[in-house]
This record gives structure tokens, C-alpha cells and sequence, in this order.
């Protein structure tokens, strides 16, 4: 296992693993509310140029503010992820660049240049186009960051479930692209991402409103708001609980490792009961559990869609993997799979109840009084985030030790010329620079949000500054 | 072999449309420090750049995600081989991107000082780092067989690349020059002219400099003839000396015109030079990558052509519709700021 990465390899390895996850998750912090928080700001607009109602036009101002904070960091921090295949994955990048480099490349054309270029006009437009057309720029911005996600998943996604190559001279070849776009691990892959995004920007717009009203600030307005995220955040929420699961069902099929190890489950089961909550039974040689709650059979549903499912343990699929693949350790991290899903399901539930309870106080009639939920409310904003942030960690390390799903390993992938010192240098760089980017934005962010900050009239519209 | 010539080119393209308009933008951010007077006036400047940088920018990412496409091993010798230049190059490029959208986002004019100079350092930085790092492809950087970097961080500072350096932030300083002439009126547009006149000469000589020097390189380390890539090194040295001229007469439009054309030509001399090799080897000439060795598979190649050739078009329409939309000088007594750029028109009623 492992036995041709020397000790000094294995540095360089874990340092460029760390760089790239840690560099990921802090992208991914921002893009989910830049993929929600588009259409829902247009949306406002939109309702503004139907209604004629100032408000919205106040909404669109305040919320495209937190838009705009949040949008330059998510492009900036995308930066670095263009360069760092190359940068710190060297050997990967030659592999597979033929195939991945494809996507990469078209979201550039397709979708950076939509989003940029939109958005530059939208900020700077509103004197300067007629109504219409502006609009149109606030939605072409929001179509830019979707076609961008369908991309990037597209190319996450060949390297979970590689679909439409062949290798030859020893390096993976585009054959289909047909094969590529169409893959259902990307499809399912971007519904879900999109799903979170939007969940994730309403439960904003419903938490920085639910903020004003608790203070009583700007009422007849962000009633209108929370109103407005609610609509959204009760159906996108419920329907990717849904996606979420049958997302999993297709990835009991394609990467069976990757389940059982989100299970925890050493030995081939059916019909399984489902780990709520363990201590222990996370390796190889501790594989029961000292303690543990188990929902009896719901495990089989989950992974395969029946009550009286197969599931195929961690044991019996590495032994399938070393007759596929030869020696070598097939497990992904247990653990950090087994808690990452949980805390995805747990948070995103929880995400949906807060919702629905929302929703229901709408429909009752009684929301402009529950003050008690305009805090549950405020307190939800940062669910979503940590439920997305863990569904990266569940995709990338159920995928270990490949980089590429059965063709290319983590510790085959990394650049040879990137001695532990330079990564050690960039990787305090990144860290130094992300830490201090995350304090500004959030201060920012806190400032630009805050219900004691005077909202901008049609007067003063300091909001949106650009 | 044709497809992987029409990628060569078209990442050409690409780094050409990167040095024509993040290269203004670049350069208003140098003379950040030197034009304006008062943060009235800089907020001019920012705000003749502030709808257009981000977009300029894509520019930089399609070439590297069209290099990445098209030429894998290319992409990976270079971005790993150049790791701490471009860990520079994104430090610089990360810091500034955010200083556009947070730099008026309080009053304190600490906050402002800081988020302004931050700008100023990586509109200097960025652009001495890419001419280092594409003069290097072609000055020639240890490689091993298989293409990987195999030498030091001190292989990549040759007395020629800082030079290239130099020559790209005194190009970028003079265009962006220029486009303020272009954007500007009244007694700001006086003083840019100012400026403008005074860099042209000195800019123009360096760059020409560069040009001579390219060709020099091409033929001694690349294997070139002095033909052809002498022909876009001439091309742009008579481009920058009509710049200097042209700033010199204070004919604004024409004089933007000649500097963007001579952007386009110094990447144009260096790709010329540069090609067949991508990224020469030196001091082991064979382990050169080439647009043949390092290209992806034709398939591949068909796919993302057929995918450009139906968006560039498409791209370069709306991106120049936007300099069309946004075409309005600006002037630095009545200054639109960026906040009251955005109050809607007819706020009232939401006509048409």
C-alpha cells in the first residue's frame, strides 16, 4: 500500500492535498451564494419592473450590495483554482488534460466572460441602458454562474465517474463529448450544487431580513424579502433533500467505496440498518462500533432505493478493487466520510424544517409577529454553507486514495518540480491572505447587512456603491 | 498539426487580448499614484476601469484554461515549473481584484490608503511578473525528458526575462495612459495628457528594446531565423513610435489605437519567436515542449475548436458593446461616482 511514496513524497503529497482542499472549500464558501443569490437579486428587480413598487427596487439595491462583496472573492479565489491544477498536479494535469481541460476551457468562454462582463454592466448600467436591457444584465449574469457550475461539475464529475475517454500512450483521451456533458453524475451533480446554491441564498435573504424585522428596522420591506426567500427556500430545500438521496442510490453504482465508507459499513449487509450516531468502528481494525444508534433497514433505501437493498461492505470492496486494480489500500478515510454525510443530511433537514415552519407561519398569517423566528431564522445563515462544505468533503475524500476514480492515484498526480518548500511557502501564503480576505468579507458583509445601517432610499442609494 | 497550430494561435489571441485590456486597466492602476489629484479624481480613474477589469481578466483565465485544453503538458511544465511566480502573480492578482469592490466601502481613509496602494503594487506587480514569466518560455528554462521544470527559482530571473519584465509594465503604463486620455475631460484630461507625453518616448524605446531583443533570443536560443519574427518586432516598434507621436499631437483615439496595436504585436513577436517550441528547454535544447509534443489528441482538439469558434465571436460582440455603452468620458469636476452612477434613471416609474 502506498509503498513506492517514500516518506519525503508522502510530505509533498499531504501538503499539496491540504493546499488544494483547503483553497476548494474556501472557494466553495462563496459560490453557493453567488449561484443563489444572482437570480434571487434579478428576481427582485424583475418584480420592481412589473410592479412599479419602490420597495423591490430598495431589495434589489440591498441585496445586490452582499451580491457584489461577495462575488469578487468567489472570482478571485476561482483564479487560483485555474492555476493550481497545473501549479501543484502537474502529472494529473497532462493525464487528464486532454479530457478535463475541455470543460475548463469552455467555461472560460462561456460562462466567465457572460458573468464578468454582465456584471460590470449591470453595476455601472443603471443610467446608462434602458430598464429593460438592464434587467436583462442581472440575469445574464445569473445564467453566466450556472453554465459555470454545469461545467466545473462537468469536470468534477469525469473525475469521480470517468465516462467518454480511452487511454493511450498512457494518458486518458477524449472520445465522446456527447459522453461528457451528459454524464448523470454531472447532471445529478449540478441539480444538486444549484439546489444548494439557491437554498443557501434564500436562507440568506430570509435570515439578514428576519434580522431587520427583530429589530424592527425597515419592516414593511423585509417583510417582503423573507416572504420572498421563503417561497423559494420551502421547495428548493425539500426537493434536494430528495436529490441528495437518489444522488446517492447512482453513487451506490458508480462508487460503491465511497458509500460504504459514508456508512461505515465493513461487511456486505441485506438489508442494512442505517448509523445514526457512532463511537468507533471507523478502521480497518476496529470495525464495530463501541456504540451506535441504527435506524433498522434504512440504509438499504437509501443506498439502493428498497427496504431489502444490498449493500456491499468496505471489506468485500476492496478485495473487489485489488483483483481490479492490483495491491494496495482501496479505503477512503471512514470517518471523515461517515461524519461529513451527516452533517450534509443533518444541516440540510434542518435547513428544510426552519423553512417549512417559515412557511407555515406565512401561510397562518402570523409571520410579522413571530419574533421568535426571525432569530431561528438569523441563526440559520450559516447552515447551508457547512452543509455544502461538508458535501465537498463527502464527493472528494469518498473518492481517496484516486484523484481519478480507478485510473489515477492522489499520490501518482502531484507536480514533481514542487519541492515540500515552495508548497510550504504558498500554502502559509494562501492561508495568511484567505484568513484576512474571510475577516474583511464577513465584516463587510455584517456592516452591509446591519438593520442599523440606514437602507438606501431611491434618494441615496449608497447601498449598491459599486 | 493544423488544429494544433490554430490553438497556438488562438492562445496568441487569447494572451494578445489579456495585454490589450487588462493592459489599460493595469496601467490607470499605476498611474493611481501619479494622475490623480484628490479621492474625488481617483475615484474617476477607478471608475473608467471599474466596470471593464473583471472582464479584461477573462481574458487571462480562457488562455490558461485554453492552454490547459489544448496543450496539457504545456500547462503543467509551465504553472508548476513557474510555481512561485504565479503564487506571486495571484497573490497580486486576488488583493486587487477585491481592492476594486471594497476600496470605497468605508470612510476611513486609512482603509482607503491601504486598499489603493494595495492596488497600485499589484497593477505594477502583476504585469512585471507575466513578462517575466512568457519571456522565460522562450529564453529557455531547465526541463527534464518528460517536460517537468527540473531547475531553480533563480533559473527563471535571466537578465533578458526582467528586462521583458520591465518592458510589459512600461507598455501597459503607456496604454493605460492613453485610455485615459480617452475617458477623461477638463482639467483631469490636461494632466493625463501631461503624463501621457511624458512616458510615451521613454516607454516606446523600451519596448522597443524588448522587440530587438526578442528576435536576438529566438535566433540564438530557439533555433529561429531572423525572419519571421523580426517582421511583428518591426511591425511594433513602428506601432509605439506612432504612439509617441500620436500622444505627442494629443490626437487621443489614434494614439490608444497605435499602443493597443503595439500589445498585440509584442505578444504576437513573442509567439512568433516562440514558435514551434511552446516552452523551450535550455540548457537541454531536445526536451523542448513543442506544439506537437505537447498537444491533447485531435479529437479533443475539434471539440473545444468547434466550441471557440462559435463563442469568441459572440464574446468579443458583447464585450465590445459594453466599451460602446460605457463610452461616456468622464470628468473630474463633475464627478459621477460610482454611487450615484447607480441611481435608476426614472426611479419613480419603471417606464417602458
Amino acid at each position: 500500500m502506498w509503498a513506492d511514496v517514500g516518506i519525503l513524497g508522502s510530505t509533498v503529497v499531504d501538503l499539496a492535498r491540504i493546499q488544494f482542499a483547503t483553497t476548494s472549500l474556501y472557494h466553495f464558501l462563496f459560490v453557493p451564494l453567488t449561484l443563489g443569490l444572482a437570480p434571487l437579486v434579478a428576481t427582485m428587480q424583475t418584480i420592481w419592473r412589473r410592479t412599479g413598487n419602490e420597495a423591490w427596487l430598495r431589495l434589489t439595491h440591498f441585496f445586490g450590495t452582499l451580491l457584489l462583496i461577495n462575488f469578487v472573492v468567489g472570482v478571485a479565489t476561482g483564479l487560483v483554482q485555474e492555476f493550481q491544477f497545473g501549479m501543484n498536479w502537474s502529472v494529473y494535469s497532462t493525464y487528464v488534460g486532454n479530457v478535463f481541460g475541455a470543460p475548463l476551457a469552455i467555461e472560460g468562454l462561456a460562462a466567465f466572460f457572460l458573468e464578468a462582463t454582465f456584471l460590470g454592466l449591470w453595476i455601472f448600467g443603471w443610467n446608462r441602458l434602458s430598464p429593460r436591457i438592464h434587467l436583462a444584465t442581472i440575469w445574464l449574469v445569473a445564467l453566466g454562474t450556472w453554465i459555470s457550475a454545469f461545467f466545473i461539475l462537468v469536470a468534477n464529475s469525469w473525475m469521480q465517474h470517468p465516462v467518454g475517454y480511452k487511454i493511450t500512450n498512457g494518458r486518458a483521451e477524449l472520445t465522446s463529448v456527447w459522453h461528457l456533458v451528459s454524464s448523470p453524475f454531472a447532471l445529478w451533480a449540478f441539480v444538486h450544487a444549484i439546489l444548494a446554491g439557491l437554498t443557501a441564498a434564500s436562507v440568506v435573504v430570509l435570515g439578514v431580513s428576519c434580522w431587520h424585522l427583530a429589530r424592527g428596522r425597515n419592516q414593511d420591506l423585509f417583510i417582503r424579502a423573507a416572504k420572498l426567500a421563503l417561497v423559494v427556500a420551502l421547495p428548493v430545500s425539500a426537493a434536494n433533500l430528495w436529490v441528495g438521496s437518489h444522488f446517492g442510490i447512482y453513487t451506490t453504482e458508480t462508487q460503491p467505496m465511497k458509500i460504504a465508507a459514508t456508512e461505515a459499513q465493513w461487511s456486505t449487509c441485506q438489508p442494512c440498518g442505517f448509523s445514526l450516531f457512532q463511537i468507533g468502528g471507523f478502521t480497518q481494525s476496529d470495525q464495530t462500533p463501541s456504540f451506535s444508534i441504527q435506524i433498522p433497514k434504512l440504509l438499504s433505501y437509501l443506498a439502493t432505493g428498497s427496504l431489502n437493498g444490498k449493500v456491499v461492505g468496505l471489506n468485500d470492496e476492496q478485495k473487489n478493487e485489488q483483483r481490479q486494480f492490483g495491491r494496495g489500500n482501496y479505503i477512503p478515510p471512514v470517518e471523515a466520510a461517515y461524519w461529513s454525510m451527516r452533517v450534509m443530511a443533518g444541516l440540510g433537514t434542518l435547513v428544510f424544517l426552519v423553512a417549512a415552519v417559515g412557511a407555515f407561519l406565512y401561510w397562518r398569517k402570523r409571520l410579522e409577529r413571530a419574533r421568535w423566528y426571525f432569530w431561528a431564522a438569523v441563526w440559520t445563515i450559516p447552515l447551508p454553507f457547512i452543509a455544502a462544505l461538508a458535501g465537498w468533503v463527502l464527493t472528494e475524500v469518498g473518492r481517496q486514495p484516486w484523484i481519478v476514480y480507478g485510473l489515477l492515484r492522489t499520490s501518482d498526480a502531484n507536480s514533481p518540480s514542487v519541492s515540500a518548500t515552495w508548497l510550504g511557502i504558498s500554502l502559509g501564503t494562501f492561508a495568511l491572505l484567505y484568513a484576512a480576505l474571510t475577516v474583511t468579507d464577513i465584516v463587510l458583509l455584517r456592516r452591509y447587512a446591519d438593520p442599523d445601517r440606514p437602507v438606501p432610499t431611491e434618494a441615496a442609494p449608497s447601498a449598491v456603491s459599486y | 498539426m493544423t488544429l494544433q497550430i490554430f490553438w497556438f494561435c488562438l492562445i496568441a489571441v487569447l494572451w494578445s487580448g489579456y495585454f490589450v485590456l487588462e493592459g489599460f486597466d493595469f496601467g490607470v492602476g499605476m498611474l493611481l499614484p501619479f494622475v490623480p489629484r484628490g479621492s474625488k479624481e481617483r475615484g474617476v480613474l477607478l471608475e473608467s476601469i471599474g466596470p471593464v477589469w473583471d472582464g479584461n481578466e477573462v481574458w487571462l483565465v480562457v488562455a490558461a484554461g485554453g492552454t490547459f485544453a489544448a496543450f496539457p503538458a504545456w500547462y503543467g511544465a509551465m504553472f508548476s515549473g513557474f510555481y512561485l511566480l504565479l503564487l506571486l502573480i495571484l497573490v497580486f492578482l486576488i488583493v486587487r481584484a477585491v481592492s476594486f469592490e471594497w476600496w470605497n466601502k468605508s470612510e476611513s481613509p486609512r482603509w482607503r490608503s491601504f486598499w489603493l496602494g494595495a492596488n497600485v503594487a499589484a497593477s505594477f506587480g502583476a504585469p512585471f511578473l507575466w513578462g517575466l514569466a512568457l519571456a522565460d518560455l522562450l529564453y529557455g528554462v531547465p526541463l527534464g525528458s518528460d517536460g517537468d521544470f527540473t531547475g531553480s527559482i533563480g533559473d527563471l530571473f535571466s537578465a533578458y526575462a526582467v528586462f521583458a519584465g520591465i518592458a510589459v509594465v512600461c507598455l501597459f503604463a503607456l496604454h493605460g495612459a492613453t485610455f485615459l486620455t480617452l475617458r477623461t475631460t477638463g482639467e483631469l484630461h490636461e494632466r493625463t495628457s501631461r503624463v501621457a507625453r511624458m512616458l510615451a518616448l521613454p516607454a516606446a524605446a523600451v519596448v522597443a528594446a524588448f522587440a530587438v531583443w526578442t528576435v536576438a533570443v529566438a535566433t540564438d536560443r530557439n533555433d529561429k531565423g531572423v525572419f519571421p519574427p523580426v517582421l511583428p518586432a518591426a511591425l511594433a516598434i513602428v506601432a509605439l513610435l506612432l504612439a509617441a507621436v500620436l500622444v505627442r499631437r494629443g490626437t487621443t483615439g489614434r494614439a490608444f489605437v497605435a499602443t493597443a496595436l503595439g500589445a498585440v504585436l509584442t505578444v504576437a513577436t513573442l509567439f512568433t519567436s516562440l514558435y514551434p517550441r511552446v516552452m523551450v528547454s535550455s540548457p537541454d535544447f531536445g526536451n523542448s515542449l513543442t506544439v506537437s509534443n505537447a498537444a491533447s489528441s485531435h479529437y479533443a482538439l475539434v471539440a473545444i475548436t468547434v466550441v471557440a469558434l462559435i463563442l469568441t465571436p459572440l464574446v468579443l460582440l458583447y464585450q465590445g458593446w459594453t466599451y460602446y455603452v460605457l463610452r461616456a468620458r468622464l470628468a473630474g469636476e463633475e464627478v459621477v461616482s460610482p454611487a450615484e452612477a447607480l441611481v435608476p434613471p426614472s426611479s419613480g416609474s419603471p417606464a417602458g
